[in-house]
């Protein structure tokens, strides 16, 4: 009986090391505080008074978050007023990769005047919780009596090289099922993205 | 080589490039005249048959069924960690060449960017594997199809044939490639 028990542990392990997957849509989104580029602190708890929050994990180099970056910008013009703002946070080593250090993440947040906050998940814990796995990658997160529960995961739409020919909006199109009072759908999506630089 | 895409797009350096690679290589010889690594070089470089597919052309060539074990790797030139572990590819096909183990490189390097990026890359590494371009966007639709539990970070590698299929959404060191081929060719 313990030999099985242990074979199962070692396989569930194996199976999370082996694949991180995002947390599942409807469960309870894991809080953060986090520095923001401008030094102040970030909870997720801060936003209690909106009606969501759509998370993205994001950086500076990576090429799908520069062919997605002003759509995801529009993301918050368009629904931030509507009660879902968008909030950066960048998980990446920046060892591995000095572009994203927090020097390195306030010159962008300025060049390109992001409207909402760009968060240094230091630590990298943030990003484990939520099962992030690469950048740019969203985690919509429905405000639910003050408690966050993830409503859509995945990526902005399915065309990144060419906003004009996007057929399917996913983001766009999972915040205005919410505020219809529907549930997104689909629900997740998945798209390459440059994978998330873990410490050593 | 694997096998023949007929519809595929296929990019061939031209003859002008071909003849300038040629003298430049002339006049780098006459400085590293000693090196024989460089011949096999100046070969291939001549002979950039790099294939643009999308998904349709593409899967096929992850469900082989033949007695070859078969590596397909999903890389970018922008790609760090991909970058840093191209060089255990190149070495897995150096050490497999006699065993029917057969690399497919499936670069996800946008397609405007093969000349400027990806050619001059393979040709500073050195690269021998095949290398593929991946230009579809509809990844949502297709990354499910190379595998499930597949979100679409790089690198990632699936590993196929005689039986054998493992998709590894992760960064590999040669000596764990090693330990997952060496048993695929003990029988």
């Amino acid at each position: 009986m313990k030999k099985e028990y242990f074979t199962l542990i070692a396989l569930v392990l194996i199976t999370l090391s082996m694949s991180a997957q995002p947390i599942s849509v409807g469960s309870q989104a894991p809080n953060f505080s986090l520095k923001n580029v401008d030094g102040a602190t970030v909870s997720l708890s801060d936003y209690a008074s909106e009606k969501g929050v759509m998370v993205i994990f994001s950086c500076n180099p990576c090429p799908y978050v520069k062919a997605y970056e002003d759509r995801m910008i529009a993301l918050h013009n368009e629904f931030a007023p509507q009660g879902y703002p968008v909030v950066f946070i960048n998980p990446n080593d920046d060892v591995q990769q000095p572009e994203d250090s927090m020097d390195k993440m306030r010159e962008r947040a300025s060049e390109k005047n992001y409207p909402f906050p760009y968060l240094k998940d230091e630590d990298q814990q943030v990003y484990q919780a939520y099962g992030a796995t690469r950048t740019p990658e969203i985690f919509l997160l429905k405000n639910e009596g003050g408690s966050f529960v993830v409503a859509y995961t995945g990526t902005v739409d399915d065309n990144y090289k060419d906003a004009l020919a996007v057929e399917e909006a996913y983001a766009s199109n999972a915040v205005k099922a919410l505020l219809a009072g529907k549930n997104p759908d689909p629900a997740t999506t998945v798209a390459i993205g440059c994978g998330i630089k873990k410490k050593n | 080589m694997f096998t023949d895409l007929s519809h595929s797009v296929i990019y061939k350096t031209n003859g002008m490039k071909a003849l300038m690679l040629f003298l430049i290589s002339l006049v780098i010889s006459s400085f590293n005249s000693i090196d024989n690594s460089y011949l096999g070089f100046n070969e291939s470089a001549a002979n950039y048959d790099i294939r643009i597919v999308d998904f349709q052309q593409l899967q096929p060539l992850l469900q082989i069924n033949n007695d070859t074990i078969y590596v397909v790797n999903f890389w970018a030139t922008w790609c760090g960690p991909c970058i840093k572990e191209i060089p255990y590819f190149e070495q897995l096909g150096n050490e497999y060449k006699n065993k029917k183990l057969k690399i497919l490189m499936v670069s996800l390097d946008m397609a405007d960017d093969l000349e400027s990026r990806v050619i001059p890359f393979m040709k500073k590494n050195n690269m021998k594997n095949e290398v593929i371009i991946l230009d579809d966007h509809q990844s949502n639709r297709w990354i499910p199809l190379v595998d499930e539990k597949w979100t679409g970070a790089i690198p990632a590698t699936l590993i196929y044939g005689n039986g054998f299929r493992e998709f590894y959404p992760k960064e590999f060191t040669f000596s764990e490639l090693d330990e997952i081929l060496k048993p695929l060719f003990t029988n």
